[in-house]
């Protein structure tokens, strides 16, 4: 059941259909302003050798020219580590990476300063991917293991072995609004800033430390962000500290807004991985051991790649009991743009790999791939512990799986679509069923803590401020509906403020799929605290009224606007008046609110613990068509069933599921990003970078949410949603897999990797066709 | 800018280009309006298309308000509704129109603003998604049916969508399937709202109760 009371619309409609919900690019701001412009590295790694400003500055209407020399605090923006400068200072490590920032009174000007500075680089030696990493060794920091079990023991008794790698793509954010930030200085030290930002506390932080001044002077303040993904947890920090740098040195506001363009070029992406794999397995399907090795492409700087590293030997079972298993995991140092957040996290890339084992055995064993997968689930009451030892509680996949399989006609489908592969020789039909168990919890455990704040007004009204932002993702709806509904008030009298750091401090990034389940607590727990000075009120004026002393506080309920005893019903009060009095009684009106997420642990270096406070569960059958000789391809149906726990806003979490599929289908089909050898991205417009547009969704999309299971472990009995789904989308990956198997009528596993896209498909259908001929001329003979 | 190289009779074509810049040379190259900008130097358009290097004063007619603001050759329509008129609405997502998250209507017909001259809008009706919405607050459909339909995330690309299916339905008010997906195949969506965006459309093409005439 959904939470009842309100099914509430975006709380920004309104502005967003009218074009006035403000961006950072659209706040107004006076003639005073100045443009920001970053001025980036034109090779992958190089020595800079002298650089001369004096021309651009001079320029009339150049208000400022900054190199590393001019930053007055510290020269560092990494997050974890530190080893991101704000401005290169003797060397350049990637194509993007900044140098120099101007402020001109125009763009035109700023461009011109950018054309009059002098810069001499001495190109040095480039490592641009993985392979070429692993050769020279190059690191970025410890290798990582995990495991459970005697996986060579396993390997050496295991009725069948089979080997291999699989490569997965970068992936492009392209949140339609590019990075973003104005800073306006204010007294004396004074800097608030305005950014398109997930993590307002790190931009304050990082803010604060450029320009060598405390925390109490920087206030970051988000409004909403036009998409981010991931992509603005800590790479908006950058654009945010160039732009303060700026309004610092200038004394004047200024803006910085990317280019697409330059944002393509100089932001990380999701991390392209080399995942080598060794399975053993019996005849019934059952996988009994796997040892799996993780190589991400770290680019330039740390970032969150050990993070994100994590979450993908967290998740390189995914939904499946493997009793021996070891897990290695290693972030090779390259030439690239510090590759980063996006949702799922390194989640996907764990889940590409153990999916394509599970579909390579079930070709290997002539079952079906959804079988295997049954087969291998975790289980209810037994082998229901992870590799790292947390127990997977309220399993819902075998609950999926089953009313899936019969909602999307699984079956008769199959047997449909081998009757259409015997018939046509171009056109190949494939499908697959793939599930999802998402962890829900930041793995670095300190970090699962929410705050807000809650100010009650006299007219009855509450402003919510949290510490959460939003993105697109629904956090401000679903706030707003909390408040609601634990003040027993229609949200309309709730406004929830823009995300403000002198409201709220200290607040953890908007990410891991966990801005409700930690924000929404936080909600709630200040709310409690003002409705506990409340109650004591409005039984004595309910007492006054009635003139005796029957009511008492235990009693008070609040709903509909009113205030009443539950054991007197009549008698009543409505919120606003019992504000007003409270008011005049001094009572606060104004409350913070906290929440730490309880019962969570992890040893990092063992790697054993209960790092998640629950899991998410999905499963997806996805339908295609491919045309074997242009690579061409189209999604005929696609069969959803989410599991959201009690819904806090069924249209919020159906959009969230069909939009984190949509962005997954990307991932593994058109978007690719290429590199030249020179480490140049070569795509970096949608030109030639192709995200899922309408034409790409499936034709026949039914997306369900699972009914009647209601997660004890958050806020209303709701589930994280953001990310989960996104994986999802393997299912269209390994359909596509299926039509191109049933090419050599699945005797043989296609060459395959991700992203699955023209290219990949026709150059896997001619290897097929080649090996069908060659069998023909054997058997011919 | 400069005017020293302006000839007396007119522009030449080097000031032109110069004038130009660099973006607005890219939309003469990419877009199908660029061939008026390729024309424009050879006297075939009217002297009113025609920007002096150092600017010129131009009255543009948007969402039915007239304004008059001095624009420079290389000024794209986008520039102006956003930094002049302060209608920021219409959003710049790619500034190549790739994205159609800056489509407005001119003359009714949906464009992408990052790619227009500024000049080769004025005098044309240009209709903003901040001109939707009747004086008395009343909603269009196409707005009230993506409110219903939940077909915005974080809204950024959500004023593209609603222009671009408006000018699908000022002229076709039940547009079948197909012409829906590609009324909005050129705007993006990275949050993927796109099933409702579609229903949206239908919805709003329904209310209107007129039935295609073809």
């Amino acid at each position: 059941m959904a939470n009842k009371s309100n099914i509430e619309v975006h709380e920004s409609a309104m502005l967003h259909v009218t074009g006035r919900a403000l961006y950072v690019d659209d706040i107004p701001v006076g003639e005073q302003l100045l443009v920001g412009k970053v001025v980036y590295s034109p090779h992958a790694h190089a020595q800079i050798n002298s650089f001369d400003l004096q021309t651009a500055r001079r320029i009339p209407g150049v208000h400022a020219v900054l190199s590393f020399r001019d930053i007055p605090g510290e020269n560092q923006l990494g997050p974890v580590v530190k080893d991101e400068p704000c401005l290169a200072e003797n060397e350049v490590t990637f194509i993007g990476q900044a140098i120099f920032l101007i402020a001109a009174e125009t763009e035109e000007l700023c461009r011109r300063a950018e054309a009059a500075i002098k810069i001499e680089y001495e190109p040095l030696e480039t490592i641009l991917n993985i392979d070429e990493a692993m050769t020279a060794g190059s690191l970025l920091g410890p290798e990582r293991r995990m495991g459970s079990g005697d996986v060579q023991a396993a390997l050496s008794e295991a009725e069948y072995v089979l080997e291999g790698e699989l490569r997965t793509g970068a992936q492009e954010h392209w949140y339609l609004e590019t990075h973003a930030s104005l800073c306006i200085p204010g007294e004396e030290r004074e800097m608030n800033v305005y950014s398109s930002t997930q993590h307002p506390s790190e931009t304050q932080a990082l803010v604060a430390e450029v320009l060598g001044i405390p925390r109490n002077e920087v206030k970051v303040e988000v409004r909403r962000m036009g998409g981010a993904f991931g992509g603005k947890e800590t790479q908006a920090n950058h654009t945010a500290c160039w732009t303060a740098l700026l309004a610092h040195a200038t004394g004047r506001p200024v803006k910085i807004r990317l280019f697409r363009d330059d944002d393509q070029i100089m932001t990380g992406k999701r991390h392209p991985y080399l995942i080598k794999y060794k399975t053993g397995f019996n005849s019934d399907g059952k996988i009994v051991a796997l040892e799996v090795e993780l190589n991400s492409n770290g680019g330039a700087a740390t970032d969150l790649s050990f993070a994100i590293l994590e979450r993908a030997m967290l998740h390189a079972e995914n939904a499946y009991y493997i009793p021996n298993i070891s897990i290695t995991g290693r972030v090779w140092k390259t030439n690239l743009p510090s590759n980063t957040a996006f949702r799922g996290f390194g989640g996907p890339q764990g889940m590409a790999g153990i999916e394509n084992v599970i579909d390579r055995v079930a070709r290997f064993l002539k079952k079906d791939a959804a079988d295997v997968r049954f087969t291998n689930f975790y289980g209810q009451e037994k082998n229901n512990i992870t590799p790292y030892g947390q127990q997977v509680e309220d399993n819902r996949l075998q609950m999926i799986y089953d009313q899936l399989v019969a909602s999307s006609e699984y079956e008769k489908r199959r047997e449909e679509i081998e009757v259409f592969n015997v018939a046509h020789e171009f056109e190949k039909r494939g499908m697959a069923l793939t599930p999802v168990k998402f962890g829900i919890s930041f793995t670095t455990s300190f970090l699962n803590q929410a705050g807000a704040l809650v100010n009650v007004y006299q007219d009855g009204t509450v402003l919510v401020n949290h510490g959460g932002t939003e993105m697109g993702q629904g956090l401000h709806t679903k706030m707003k509906q909390i408040a609601a509904l634990e003040f027993g008030i229609s949200p309309e009298r709730v406004k929830v403020n823009a995300t403000d750091t002198s409201k709220v401090p200290n607040t953890s990034a908007t990410a891991a799929s966990a801005g409700t389940d930690l924000n929404g607590m936080a909600v709630k727990n200040a709310v409690e605290t003002i409705k506990n000075r409340l109650r004591p009120v409005a039984a004595d004026y309910l007492n006054k009224q009635a003139c005796d002393t029957t009511s008492s506080e235990e009693d008070i309920v609040f709903e509909n606007n009113e205030v009443f005893d539950a054991a007197k019903p009549d008698r009543r009060v409505t919120f606003r008046e019992l504000v007003q009095n409270a008011y005049l009684r001094q009572v606060s009106l104004s409350s913070t609110g906290f929440y730490r997420t309880p019962d969570i642990g992890w040893d990092r270096d063992k790697g054993h613990g209960r790092p998640f406070n629950y899991f998410a569960f999905g499963m997806a059958v996805s339908e295609v068509e491919v045309d074997i000789l242009t690579g061409h391809h189209r999604l005929l149906r696609v069969d959803i069933l989410h599991d959201v726990g009690d819904s806090l806003n069924p249209a919020i979490d159906i959009g969230q599921v069909e939009g984190g599929y949509i962005q997954g289908l990307g991932w593994v089909t058109t978007e690719e990003c290429k590199w030249d050898s020179h480490g140049r991205l070569l795509n970096h417009s949608p030109d030639t970078y192709k995200i899922p547009s309408v034409q790409d969704i499936p034709r026949d999309f039914r997306v369900q949410l699972l009914q009647g299971a209601p997660n004890p472990r958050a806020i209303r009995k709701s589930k994280a949603v953001a990310e989960p789904p996104f994986m999802l989308a393997l299912s269209a990956w390994l359909a596509i897999k299926d039509a191109l198997s049933a090419i050599a009528d699945h005797e043989i596993e296609p060459p395959f990797s991700l992203p699955a896209t023209n290219e990949v498909i026709v150059l896997a259908a001619e290897k097929l066709r080649q090996a069908i001929r060659n069998k023909q001329l054997v058997g011919g003979k | 800018m400069s005017d020293s190289h302006r000839k007396k009779s007119g522009i030449s074509r080097r000031t032109f280009i110069k004038g130009l810049g660099l973006s607005s040379l890219g939309a003469a190259t990419l877009s199908g309006e660029g061939l008026k900008g390729t024309l424009r130097g050879t006297g075939l358009l009217p002297e009113e298309r025609i920007v002096p290097a150092d600017g010129t004063e131009a009255t543009f007619l948007v969402n039915g308000r007239k304004r008059k603001v001095r624009i420079e050759p290389r000024t794209t329509l986008a520039e102006v509704l956003r930094h002049r008129f302060g209608l920021t609405g219409t959003k710049l997502g790619c500034g190549r129109g790739a994205c159609g998250a800056c489509t407005v209507l001119l003359d009714g017909k949906a464009v992408s603003s990052c790619m227009t001259l500024a000049i080769d809008a004025a005098g044309v009706p240009v209709e903003t998604i901040e001109g939707l919405q009747a004086k008395d607050g009343t909603l269009h459909p196409l707005q009230e049916a993506f409110i219903e339909h939940d077909a915005m995330q974080c809204g950024f690309c959500t004023s593209g969508m609603i222009m671009s299916g408006k000018a699908l339905l000022d002229i076709n008010p039940a547009p079948d399937e197909q012409e829906i997906r590609e009324s909005v195949s050129g705007n993006l969506c990275r949050c993927g709202t796109y099933p409702h965006v579609f229903e949206a459309i239908q919805a709003a093409g329904s209310k209107s109760g007129i039935r295609k005439t073809k």
